[in-house]
Formats: structure tokens, sequence, C-alpha cells
């Protein structure tokens, strides 16, 4: 059983090793490159890695200054070094000027929510299709992977105005309209055909002889599900998980026009608050920085997953 | 659990090859059941606002309002095609795309060749080119706006090479431009990963075969690694461009469209009118002509690539 196992799942964990191993390529046999070639190979490497890295370390660097000395550093290495007047002062300022920990609250809510409920919601409908099957499952299949062409942008000005005509039952009773509400910022993005899509690949990888074995133990399909093939699909989860996350996290344009109440924002539309008046830089930074920090603490934490599951966005073509 | 008996798995396999079993009364009650969660969201959230894409175009919707949307016919494009701006906002679109896809297309494919060598820090240098992926655009956007000042961190740095930097974004001639470039910079980590999953499924024998010919570096590029990535490269294509059609937010943060419209987009153009003006009809057949644009360049590509198969 072990054995089938490890042949059955190879198939998709073959691009776990995406990330780890370089490409067995040219330097083979004695094919040294010249070591002029290879220096200046490296110096190329390196001045790319400032060019891609020094950015950021501009922007953490920044937080912790003044904006006066942010701009007398401009002209000289100091730009991205932490030195002269530091302080937190900029992180102080920007919770005085907006309600961050609310905004902070919402993003984490919002996302954790949508992912979670994405997985489950988006594993079973794979499910269905791959294992179970029905009548008609290619033809629903077909569907959901036809709309992965269309863009959200060509959705969003229409969605918007559906979701002001969509009735909701909550706590209250029936309202009307969904806008300014939490829920317009989470369930219309948990089913997702992208994730259906990668749930379905990976289940079609899994050995099918273990349904199989289940149902003659006497185990329903739902069973199967959630104590046979989920527990083996832990790549393909991270897979999903990762690229609803990063998604929700940085949603800008849908909440931007669909949520109106301070108290309801997530992190990106609050950004906004300081390109009104009295533009401070240093604060600028800051915000910038404790709202991507989280992201950047899960990517080098998780960095072998996320690369994964990039690389696997990209099996599609 | 027991192991499973070649006699077993026989037995499993002739069940799955008889089609038609396959689908028990019971077990189709269970797949539709755990289908319906995501038919029921996908169908309010995706089909639906996709048909009133087209519905909406030929009414007069607005976002709030207390009457109805009536039909209007073509009102809405007959209004669009005269409509200086949409045309301003298509030309950008277009623009950036067609500028934007190959300069972060091939850029990421020499990132990825420098990162897809056997070297002590490799991993380090994929990291770092990594880095502005997973920093949201709406912070890139702020941080180049910083930058791109006119006295800002960019020019200050070609100062020091001699170099008078124009007032990036204040300039129509130049704002489209710096959008194109740090858009480059944010998304061409993205695609190196890409590029680089497509480079190891190229067999390591063909390389040594190509050595054994005596190839040099370029001659196993052109004929080992460039047809080797036919498939990744398709994709990359197609994915750019989209994305590259839906440009938004970096002009909403930087430029706001401006100046003189030199970097209006059609997205932009369809929040303008569909959320800041209300207008949801119009903003709808907006959304129609981005929308027709993703389907021609998708079918196009599609053409394209069909083609090629059958040279083959």
């Amino acid at each position: 059983m072990i054995a089938t196992l490890t042949t059955g799942t190879s198939g998709t964990e073959g691009l776990a090793h995406v990330a780890e191993t370089a490409a067995p390529e040219q330097r083979r046999g004695g094919d040294r490159p010249h070591p002029a070639r290879h220096a200046l190979g490296l110096l190329l490497r390196i001045v790319l890695c400032l060019v891609f890295g020094l950015p950021l370390v501009f922007m953490v660097v920044s937080s912790f200054k003044p904006d006066l000395q942010i701009f007398d550093d401009l002209g000289s290495f100091k730009a991205f070094l932490p030195t002269g007047d530091i302080s937190t002062d900029n992180y102080t300022g920007v919770f005085g000027r907006v309600p961050f920990a609310q905004f902070m609250t919402n993003s984490v809510v919002i996302t954790v929510v949508t992912v979670v409920l994405g997985i489950v919601v988006n594993s079973m409908a794979a499910f269905a299709l791959s294992r179970i099957g029905f009548r008609g499952a290619g033809a629903v299949l077909g569907i959901i992977l036809a709309t992965l062409i269309v863009p959200f942008e060509t959705l969003a000005l229409p969605l918007l105005w559906w979701s002001n005509q969509l009735p909701f039952l909550g706590p209250d009773g029936i309202s009307q309209g969904w806008l300014d509400t939490y829920q317009v910022q989470i369930i219309p993005f948990i089913a997702n055909a992208f994730s259906i899509f990668l749930f379905y690949q990976y289940f079609d990888s899994i050995p099918k002889e273990l349904d199989e074995a289940a149902k003659v133990d006497g185990a329903g399909w739902f069973r199967i599900y959630r104590s046979i093939v989920m527990p083996l699909s832990g790549p393909a989860i991270a897979t999903v998980a990762i690229l609803t996350f990063l998604p929700m996290w940085n949603q800008y344009l849908w909440p931007l026009m669909a949520v109106q109440t301070e108290e309801l924002r997530p992190v990106m539309v609050g950004i906004d608050y300081f390109k009104q008046l009295n533009t401070s830089w240093g604060q600028i930074m800051a915000y910038a920085t404790m709202i991507t920090a989280p992201v950047l603490v899960l990517f080098v934490a998780f960095q072998r997953s996320f690369i994964n599951s990039i690389a696997s966005s990209g099996v599609k073509g | 659990m027991s192991t499973i008996t070649a006699a077993e798995n026989a037995s499993a396999t002739t069940l799955r090859e008889r089609k038609p079993a396959k689908g028990s009364r019971s077990s189709t009650t269970t797949a539709l059941l755990m289908l319906l969660p995501a038919a029921v969201l996908l169908i309010t959230f995706l089909l639906i606002p996709i048909g009133l894409t087209f519905g909406l175009a030929f009414t007069n919707a607005r976002l709030i309002s207390p009457r109805p949307a009536e039909f209007i016919g073509t009102d809405n494009f007959v209004r669009l095609f005269q409509d200086e701006t949409f045309w301003k906002s298509l030309r950008n679109t277009i623009v950036f795309a067609v500028v934007i896809v190959p300069l972060q297309s091939a850029c990421a494919l020499g990132l990825a060749l420098l990162v897809n060598v056997k070297m002590r820090g490799v991993n380090f240098f994929r990291t770092v080119y990594f880095l502005p992926v997973v920093t949201s655009m709406v912070v890139v956007s702020m941080l180049w706006l910083f930058m791109y000042q006119k006295n800002g961190l960019i020019n200050e740095v070609l100062l020091k090479f001699g170099i008078v930097g124009p007032d990036w974004l204040g300039d129509p001639k130049t704002a489209l431009l710096a959008i194109i470039l740090m858009s480059a910079w944010q998304a061409m980590g993205f695609h190196m990963v890409i590029w680089l999953s497509g480079l190891q499924t190229i067999p390591a024998d063909l390389y040594e075969a190509a050595d054994l010919d005596g190839a040099d570096t370029w001659q196993k590029f052109r004929y080992v690694t460039w047809p080797g990535l036919r498939a990744t490269r398709t994709f990359i294509l197609i994915t750019i461009t989209i994305s590259a059609f839906a440009l938004f937010t970096q002009v909403n943060i930087m430029t706001q469209g401006g100046p003189l419209d030199s970097t209006s987009t059609l997205v932009l153009m369809a929040v303008r009118t569909g959320f800041q003006q209300q207008q949801t009809g119009y903003a709808s057949a907006i959304s129609l002509a981005f929308f027709v644009l993703v389907l021609a360049v998708t079918l196009l590509n599609r053409y394209v690539t069909r083609d090629k198969d059958v040279v083959r």
C-alpha cells in the first residue's frame, strides 16, 4: 500500500523539487566556465540583488527616520542605512492617524476566513468531479476551466451593482444590499475556479484503489474525502492556501469600491488616508512596512511552499 | 487497512472501466451535494456577473438608484466610441501590454537562467529576486511614487552617473514608461519562478548530447533550452498579457490616469464611471470592451500556438 502511495503521488510531488534542485545544467564533465566569466556572472547577480532588494531596504530604513532626514539622505548611501535620528515616531504617528489595529484585524479576518472556506468548498467540488464522478462531470469541469480566462477586473463593476441587489439573511433578519459589509469582501471569493482545478489535478494523481479499499471497509464518499484523500493532499492544500492568501491580503480594487465604512476596511485601502493632506513619507513607509511584514514573515517561514505554489500555477499551460 | 492484492487491483480497474456503472444513484447524490456550495457560489459571483456584463452594457443602470434599469440599446457604445478618454485608455492599455510582455518575460527568463545553476548562494539570489512579488502592488506603488519624485531616489542615483532624470510621473511622455518599469520590477520574480520550473523539465541528457556535439552556450540555448520551453512560453505570454490589460492599482495610486490622461487605462476608466459616477451601464460597456480585448488575445494566442503544433 505504501508503495502504491508513493508512486501515485510522486507525479505531483515532483514539483516540490522545483525550488530545490538546480538543473543539472551545462556545468558537467570539466566544462567549468572561465574565471573571468564566472566573476562577471557573480557581479551581475549581485547588481540584480541590489536592484530588487534595495528599494525594499530603503522603505524599511526610511520608516525609522524623520521626513527631513529621509530627503537629506537621498543623495548618498545613507538612504539605505539606519543612521542619524532613528526612532519609532513614524509608527506612533501611524497609530495616531488611522485605526491601524482595526484595519489589520479586518484584513486578517477576511483573509483567513476566505482561505479556510476556500479550501473546504473547492476541494469538495474537486473531489466530486474527480473521484466520485457523475454524468456531466466533464462538462461541469469544462465550464469551470473556461471561466479561467475571465479576469476579475472585467466583472468588478457589474458585480458591484449585483452585490447591491443581493439580499442577505443575517442575525437582524433579511437585509438588502451587500455593500459595506464583511461578507461582500469574503463570500464572492470563496469558490475559485483555479483552486478547484488545482485540487482536481492533485486528486487525480492519488490512486483510486484507495477508494475501493475504503469502500470495502464500509466507508462512504464523505469519509473517504475527509479521512483518506484530504490527509494525503498536503501539497495541494498548501498551494491553494498560498494562492488564495496572497491576492486576498493584497486586495485593493474591490474593497475600495465595495466598502465605504472605515471600520470595515482592510489594510491596503488604508494607505489612501496618507495621500491626503500633509503627506508624511516617513509615516507612509512605516505603514507600508507594517502591512508588508506579515507576508514577508510567512514567506520566509514557508519559502519552499510559496515558490512551489507559484511554480505549480504555471503547469496548467 | 489491508494490502491491496493483485486481484483486487484488477477488479478495481475493471470497475472503473465500466463507465456507466460509476455513477450509482447514491454516489451521484453525494457528488452533487459536495459540488453544491462551490456551484452556488460560482453561479452567483462568476457566471451571473459575466452575464450581467453583457446585459447591463445595454441599459442605463446606475449603482444606487430608486428606478429600475432601462434598456437603451447601443447608446452606451455610441457614447463610448465618441469618448476621447476611452480611445486614450485603450491605447495606453495596449501600449502597456505590448511593451511589458516582451520586456518582463525576457528579463524574467534571464533571471531564471541566472539562478538555474549549481552555485553557492544561488538560493539567496532567488529569494531576493522574488521579494517584490510578495510585496503588495499597493505598497510597491507607494514606494515607487516616492522614488520617482523629481528629486527622488531614482533621479539622485541617476545623477551619480551624470544623468539628469526626467520628472517621471509628472511628464506625459514618461509617465506610462515609469509605470511599466515599476510593474515589471514587481512581477518579474513571479515569472522567473515559472520559467525556472519550465527549465527544470528539460532533460539533462539533451545538454550532455549538445556538449558532445561541441555546442557553445548560445547554441545550447537556441536548440535545447528554447524549444524545451514551448509550453511555458505560451502560459507566460497569456498570463502576462491578461494581467497587463487589467492594469489599475499602480495607476490609481500613482497618477490617477494623469497627466493629461497619459496613464488612463480601461479598468481605471470603468472604476471612474461605474463607481465614482455610479454609471453601471456605461461601466459595463467599458468592461465588455475590455473582455473582448482579453478574449481576442487569448484566441489569437491559441491560434498562433496551434499553428506551430502542425508545423512541428
